[in-house]
């Protein structure tokens, strides 16, 4: 492999990887800072053991969050520099936006909130974990604009002195519709994801026995946040559609594996065949539907690949423009297959624990609960993998390819060793942090709380620390 | 003056608050064994700085997206041609992240004992290499622009140089400086935040090691003005950081540690300071030609990405500011062996602390 075959690859372990933490903060700070905002309001103590328990399990997993992004924040310069170069006018804005308005507010209040418990008044104790919260999902905002800008460029022109893109309009970049569909898509997402952990950890405590009362009131909001996140996932997903068929047709064109244009063109429900060729065999196809799904309207236009190529070759130059089509049909239907699974799961969750009731949460229940978590977990990196990938040849869509925003000085073997690097590190992190996880996971919600740390240090200094690391 | 030097001076300040504030979790957690000597002692270290480093990293990360904001082609040739330098660097800051988090998530005295070495292996690595790439910065490293390239457009100016050559004898000892000074800057700021033991062994460890900074900081700095474009400006910066920190040692002898944390961050800022202004225009002097040097004019963004980043910078630094200032008073008090509960472990074998 060369070095951009490498560098390609670096990029993909490392960001899929990153992102495997970055679903689950994001969705369970919010459900944590429900907790505890529920204990504020109501004095439960169940929602204060509930913010403990979860808050642990969320924090392990920010902080597998928190240090592989770092090299988020400096992996376009060492391997994609003549991306940075090409881009930076527009691109590096909403990331030191990002750093600014996002990552000190997530970091200094997360602080506060892990520590803080016996320094802080009660209430702000409570606004620091909003805070936080609020930090991540701004964090997720300014990312996906600058990602925005990547799958469909606005706001800037063509230097021309220089041939670089320089930005003309920030507020179309940080608010053009391609961004705000694929915050609401994947935060909702991940909603998905974090609601569908809580309420999968509740239940093996439920099958358990362990505090029915504490877990009944996780396994429900989990659920719910699960089944509403769904909601927005489908009805944002269905908007995403419709803007991807505008901006970039052939990534529609190869999540269907469809080759030739169609009128109406019917959505393949799933292929037996052989789907990288010229020809997509043995479909199953539901008639008309991938024409609404696309355009509204059970009989518009669907272009197909061969089509598109020879247009995009008109436009563009001689190349190929399609991307890898087994991975782009398979990503788009693990992405909706299993965040279906997931929705479905919340469901039967939400079926079986409705009113007062309290089923066996064993057996079956039991067995799917202990998985369901890692299904709308793939299905969310299956999502980014169908979108990034959808992309290609392009790194920054119809303005530069791939290939030419690489680093040019690197050779493979530097590329090599730092892709080795991260690859073993992250391996070894993982093996801690599952570890970790599962170990917390399984040792439950607290049985006893100390019901009222708050103002502790004040009352003396030789007083032991109400927390401490 | 115009945007590109405000942009510069902004740059500057982030480095001079990542040193300021990293610079001493990075330097206590190197120390991490020599202050703490018993497990009590560890945990006060980890202590004082567990609500407060992660916040003091972010700066890095803001200085990383103001220079790839404001100047692309800098951020593009610096990290892509210290490529494994910043390699090492990375690993070692992922390395002491989760050991801050996860060292006492185990009742386990060897668990405890691998994440003390990573956590000092994970702060030792960066203290000394952001002074190795700061000595390559400030002095000039191999960039030139590539064949079959513009050489006038400064898009085509890479690093031609290799790993070995970022490791030459002025970096070496800036990195150096770098390690020594973040040492005891470290050591000050446990003895400003611990009482009892630990912090008079941490004032000692900080007397130690400030004298070799001293030394280290005195030899970088002077080389420093044979690259300086402003002598009459950045020598007498250097000199009165030289007396504010010897001011520094001396308040942390007599036990004024507020003092000394204050002066060793002035020495730091003053440092930076006559680092940057002594490579201005420059933002990465090239040790080929001088013709290939990356500047603030031909290295940043257009004034329209300038502007929108200075109303950014101008509204958010001081917000930030005052509560990250809050914090540190929030976790004013000081810390004792003697106030840090005991490990509990529950029936699962899980750590209640």
């Amino acid at each position: 492999m060369g070095a951009l075959d490498l560098a390609r690859w670096q990029f993909a372990i490392t960001t899929v990887y990153h992102f495997l933490f970055v679903p689950l903060t994001l969705g369970t700070v919010w459900l944590v800072a429900g907790f505890q905002l529920a204990w504020a309001r109501t004095g439960k103590v169940k929602y204060l053991k509930l913010t403990k328990f979860y808050g642990k399990l969320f924090l392990i997993n920010f902080a597998m969050g928190v240090v592989t992004g770092i090299v988020q924040e400096f992996q376009f310069g060492m391997n994609w520099s003549n991306y940075s170069r090409f881009v930076g006018d527009v691109f590096g804005a909403p990331l030191a936006m990002e750093a600014l308005l996002a990552f000190f507010l997530e970091s200094t209040f997360l602080g506060m909130w892990i520590f803080g418990w016996d320094r802080l008044p009660k209430k702000i104790h409570t606004a620091s974990i909003v805070l936080a919260a609020a930090g991540t999902t701004f964090s997720a905002y300014f990312i996906l604009a600058a990602n925005a800008f990547m799958q469909h460029p606005v706001g800037y022109e063509l230097s021309q002195t220089t041939g670089r893109a320089v930005m003309t309009d920030i507020g179309a970049v940080l608010f053009q519709n391609t961004a705000y569909i694929a915050f609401l898509h994947t935060i909702s997402a991940s909603f998905v994801v974090s609601g569908a952990g809580v309420a999968a950890v509740a239940a093996y405590h439920l099958a358990k026995g362990h505090q029915p009362d504490v877990y009944r009131a996780a396994i429900k909001a989990g659920a719910w946040v699960t089944l509403v996140g769904a909601l927005v996932v489908s009805i944002s997903g269905d908007s995403d559609m419709k803007i991807m068929v505008q901006q970039q047709p052939m990534k529609v064109a190869a999540a269907e594996a469809l080759y030739e244009t169609a009128s109406p063109a019917p959505f393949s429900v799933l292929s037996i065949g052989d789907i990288s060729g010229q020809q997509a065999t043995d479909i199953i196809e539901v008639p008309g539907l991938l024409s609404f799904l696309a355009t509204g309207s059970f009989d518009g236009t669907v272009e197909g690949i061969n089509n598109l190529q020879a247009s995009l070759e008109q436009q563009y130059g001689p190349g190929n423009y399609s991307p890898y089509v087994p991975v782009e049909y398979w990503g788009f239907r693990l992405m909706i297959g299993l965040g279906l699974i997931a929705a479905l799961w919340a469901l039967w969750a939400l079926w079986r624990f409705r009113g007062d009731r309290q089923p066996k949460a064993g057996g079956f229940f039991g067995f799917t609960a202990k998985w369901i978590t890692l299904l709308p977990l793939l299905g969310i990196s299956a999502g980014w993998i169908f979108t990034e990938m959808g992309r290609q040849p392009w790194i920054v869509y119809g303005l530069q390819k791939t290939a030419d925003g690489v680093s040019p000085t690197n050779g493979a073997l530097e590329v090599w060793i730092t892709m080795v690097g991260f690859t073993l590190l992250y391996a070894a992190l993982a093996v801690v942090e599952v570890f970790l996880l599962l170990k917390y996971a399984k040792a439950g919600a607290p049985e006893e709380v100390h019901e009222d740390p708050y103002g502790d240090a004040k009352s003396g200094s030789d007083k032991q620390l109400y927390f401490a690391y | 003056m115009d945007l590109q030097t405000i942009w510069f001076a902004l740059v500057a300040v982030l480095w001079i608050g990542y040193f300021v504030l990293d610079g001493f979790d990075l330097g206590a957690g190197a120390l991490l064994p020599v202050i703490g000597k018993t497990e009590a002692e560890k945990r006060v270290v980890i202590n004082t700085l567990g609500p407060l480093w992660d916040g003091n990293e972010v700066w890095l990360l803001t200085a990383g997206g103001a220079t790839f904001a404001a100047f692309p082609l800098w951020y593009a040739t610096m990290f892509s041609g210290y490529y494994l330098a910043l390699f090492l660097v990375l690993v070692a800051l992922i390395i002491r992240g989760v050991s801050f988090e996860y060292r006492g998530k185990r009742d386990s005295a060897k668990w405890r004992r691998n994440f003390d070495i990573l956590i000092v292996v994970g702060s030792f690595l960066p203290a000394l290499l952001f002074g190795v790439a700061f000595g390559n910065i400030t002095g000039g490293s191999k960039i030139a622009p590539l064949e079959g390239l513009n050489p006038a457009d400064a898009g085509s100016i890479n690093y031609v140089g290799n790993f070995f050559d970022l490791l030459n004898p002025f970096a070496l000892v800036m990195g150096l400086m770098t390690l020594t000074v973040f040492m005891t800057h470290g050591a000050i700021f446990i003895a400003l935040k611990t009482d009892g033991e630990i912090r008079e062994r941490a004032r000692k460890v900080a007397t130690k090691i400030g004298i070799v900074a001293a030394v280290f900081a005195v030899a970088s700095l002077l080389w420093a003005q044979t690259v300086s474009g402003r002598v009459a400006i950045t020598l007498p910066l250097v000199l009165v950081g030289a007396v504010v920190w010897l001011a520094a040692l001396g308040m942390n002898l007599k036990g004024r540690e507020g003092w000394a944390f204050t002066l060793s961050s002035v020495t730091i800022g003053l440092a930076v300071a006559a680092l940057f202004i002594g490579m201005y225009p420059n933002v990465m002097p090239s040790s080929i030609d001088a013709a290939y040097n990356l500047t603030v004019s031909n290295a940043s963004s257009q004034s329209y990405t300038l502007t929108i980043m200075t109303i950014v910078a101008l509204v958010m630094t001081p917000i930030v500011l005052i509560y990250q200032g809050w914090t540190y008073w929030v976790f004013r008090k000081r810390l004792s062996a003697a106030v840090i509960p005991a490990v509990k472990v529950n029936a699962e074998g899980v750590t209640t602390y």
